[in-house]
């Protein structure tokens, strides 16, 4: 296994907060690696960083060993990194299958002039950019929903739709932003299975963050637990939910709690 | 209701869809080609400048119906056009010559309006085009080594190597002619990745760039397109009027522009149609119902702008897809009869978006 991306030393500042402070971590290729930590912990200002939404302050992130912070926030993509939003951000006035060929704008192999006149060479494009879709589609099951635009969509659906669009991409590496979040018993089940093929069967290297506990043990093969945009565990998923530190960040220390008694006088 | 079984991804990215479309669009195509055949003079020119306006229309429609971007100033654009043209036809340019170069340069300054587009948003773009817009009226007007000033200037008939291209018959088929070329040009659009691009933009920008879309890029191009397209009309429109002044491409002009796009519906291509359709049909309306009304309110000077505004705000509270959404609806009623449901057309209500980044 070869490590596909590096943070080393990653800090954030907004302002006087110090979002994300000092953290290291290392993902291997075709693993699936999950931040948890509790609200404001700075998992998903890690994402935004490695999407090069925000410029790290401090430190640096190497993907393949190129620098990240050298490039602009579109040609992320490019290199092989696809999101997805905690907050949904699909194209709502678009159909699923729209959503999905815009993935694909950075396998589109045709230029404007081209789009312009339809040139044999975007027909190609566009048939090329199909077939991908229909490959996501077949993956996670969105057969019926294809010409259905986006805004009548229910949320559970919108999520798969969003997982769908990041691999039309055709990613090396999928960043997840809690992809369970808002999903019912049912389809967390699905989302974990998928996470499961994604991983297994094309290949992709998956980072996530995610707070449900049952599915982050039973997909990751190594967590990172984080508070106060800090690192405080990292290992397989039953090491970082047995440290003490961990437990600490989630439930409080037993010195909280006997603070908390009334005292007697 | 017709269901279409697709066997083919070709099927999916052809322009017609099925077989009911060809002959629709082929009869339009067929009555609009011999319109000098069954129109009169009045009317030939009323849908000549119908065919203007679609044009104007599908320029706008590309920056705000598909890319998200107001502005109020794009009759300046239509100016550029139309005094570029003017100045080439007076020199003797064949007509195809002299509109490429009039849609070249509204392109050019277009790109350049589009800059401050890359860093101001929705309202701010809106007063960034509008003032943009009395800088383009004010420079054709102070220009008058080229413009003639507020005097206005005439415009001489299209030329095509020689030949003098003066007969209305003549200016409708190059209307015509320019009008589906541009149509198909944007049909064409946005059937590939740059369309699907733009509509990213529109929607959500955040992620758009995620996806690997410039959105400096884009958005530029957007301008330059939008502007390059209505340059196209207003060399068209020079022609239709024979005689143009700065103060024909002034903020009335943007604002019918606009009111085009949004009573003939944000985000369609036949939008741009509709609303051409009725930008020129309803001073007509206007002036027959004139007779009806007391005449204190029929003939108060101001009665078309306060009919235009009202039905603006109709739109906007009742009808936000325009003609073509209502069209829609009708249709849909159509094919369904009777199983229309009334919630049918009622949008999900958003998720909220508490963290938008940008």
């Amino acid at each position: 296994m070869s490590v596909l991306l590096s943070a080393k030393d990653l800090s954030v500042r907004f302002g006087g907060v110090l979002a994300v402070n000092q953290v290291s971590f290392e993902v291997q290729r075709g693993e699936v690696f999950t931040l948890i930590g509790p609200n404001g912990a700075g998992k998903t200002t890690v994402f935004n960083l490695i999407s090069r939404i925000y410029t790290p302050t401090t430190g640096s992130l190497h993907f393949e060993g190129a620098l990240l912070s050298d490039k602009p926030p579109h040609a992320i993509a490019a290199l092989g990194i696809a999101r997805t939003f905690q907050n949904i951000e699909l194209f709502e006035n678009a159909t699923v299958l729209q959503n999905l060929l815009i993935g694909h704008h950075i396998h589109r192999g045709a230029g404007f002039w081209s789009n312009l006149f339809f040139t044999p060479a975007t027909r190609r494009a566009e048939q090329a950019a199909r077939l991908r879709a229909e490959e996501v589609i077949d993956l996670l099951g969105l057969q019926a929903l294809r010409d259905t635009f986006v805004a009548g969509l229910p949320y559970g659906k919108r999520k798969v739709v969003e997982l769908a669009r990041a691999l039309c991409t055709a990613p090396k590496l999928l960043l997840l932003d809690e992809p369970s979040s808002g999903l019912n018993v049912e389809e967390t089940e699905d989302m974990a299975w998928w996470i499961h093929d994604i991983k297994n069967e094309l290949g992709i290297t998956v980072l996530m963050v995610e707070h449900d506990m049952s599915l982050v043990s039973r997909v990751s093969d190594r967590v990172l637990a984080m508070n106060q945009g800090e690192v405080l565990a990292l290992g397989t998923p039953a090491e970082v939910q047995a440290h003490p530190g961990v437990i600490e960040a989630y439930l409080g220390s037993v010195d909280d709690v006997s603070s908390l008694r009334r005292k007697v006088a | 209701m017709r269901f279409i079984f697709k066997t083919d991804y070709a099927q999916d990215i052809q322009l017609v869809k099925h077989g009911g479309q060809a002959f629709w669009y082929g009869l339009l195509g067929l009555v609009m080609l011999a319109a000098p055949l069954w129109a009169g003079d009045y009317w030939l020119s009323q849908i000549s400048f119908v065919l203007i306006y679609a044009v104007a229309g599908l320029g706008l429609m590309v920056l705000s119906g598909f890319t998200g971007l107001a502005s109020i100033g794009h009759a300046a654009f239509l100016g550029v056009g139309a005094y570029v043209e003017t100045v080439l036809a007076a020199r003797g340019w064949p007509f195809p010559l002299s509109m490429l170069l009039a849609a070249v340069l509204s392109a050019a300054v277009g790109a350049v309006v589009g800059l401050p587009a890359l860093r101001v948003k929705g309202i701010y773009l809106a007063i960034a085009t509008l003032s943009f817009g009395f800088i383009v009226e004010e420079v054709l007007a102070r220009w008058e080594s080229v413009t003639k000033g507020n005097a206005g200037i005439s415009v001489t008939s299209p030329a095509f190597f020689g030949a003098a291209l003066g007969s209305s018959e003549a200016f409708y088929y190059i209307a015509l002619g320019t009008c589906a070329l541009v149509t198909l040009a944007v049909l064409n659009l946005l059937r590939s990745a740059t369309g699907r691009a733009f509509i990213a933009i529109r929607d959500s920008e955040v992620s758009a760039q995620s996806m690997g879309i410039h959105l400096a890029g884009y958005k530029t191009l957007a301008f330059a397109l939008s502007a390059a397209i209505v340059g196209l009309a207003g060399a068209l429109y020079a022609h239709k009027l024979r005689f143009i002044s700065p103060d024909q491409f002034g903020i009335a002009q943007s604002i019918d522009l606009l009111l085009l796009v949004v009573v003939g519906g944000l985000g369609s291509v036949h939008g741009a149609f509709l609303g051409a359709i009725f930008l020129i049909t309803m001073p007509q309306l206007i002036s027959l119902g004139k007779d009806f009304l007391p005449p204190a309110i029929g003939q108060a000077a101001g009665l078309q702008a306060v009919v235009y505004g009202v039905v603006l705000m109709g739109f906007v509270l009742f009808e936000p897809m325009g003609l073509y959404g209502r069209w829609l609806k009708v249709r849909t009623w159509l094919q369904l009869f009777p199983f229309y449901r009334r919630g049918l057309f009622r949008r999900q209500k958003s998720y909220a978006k508490s963290e938008r980044l940008k």
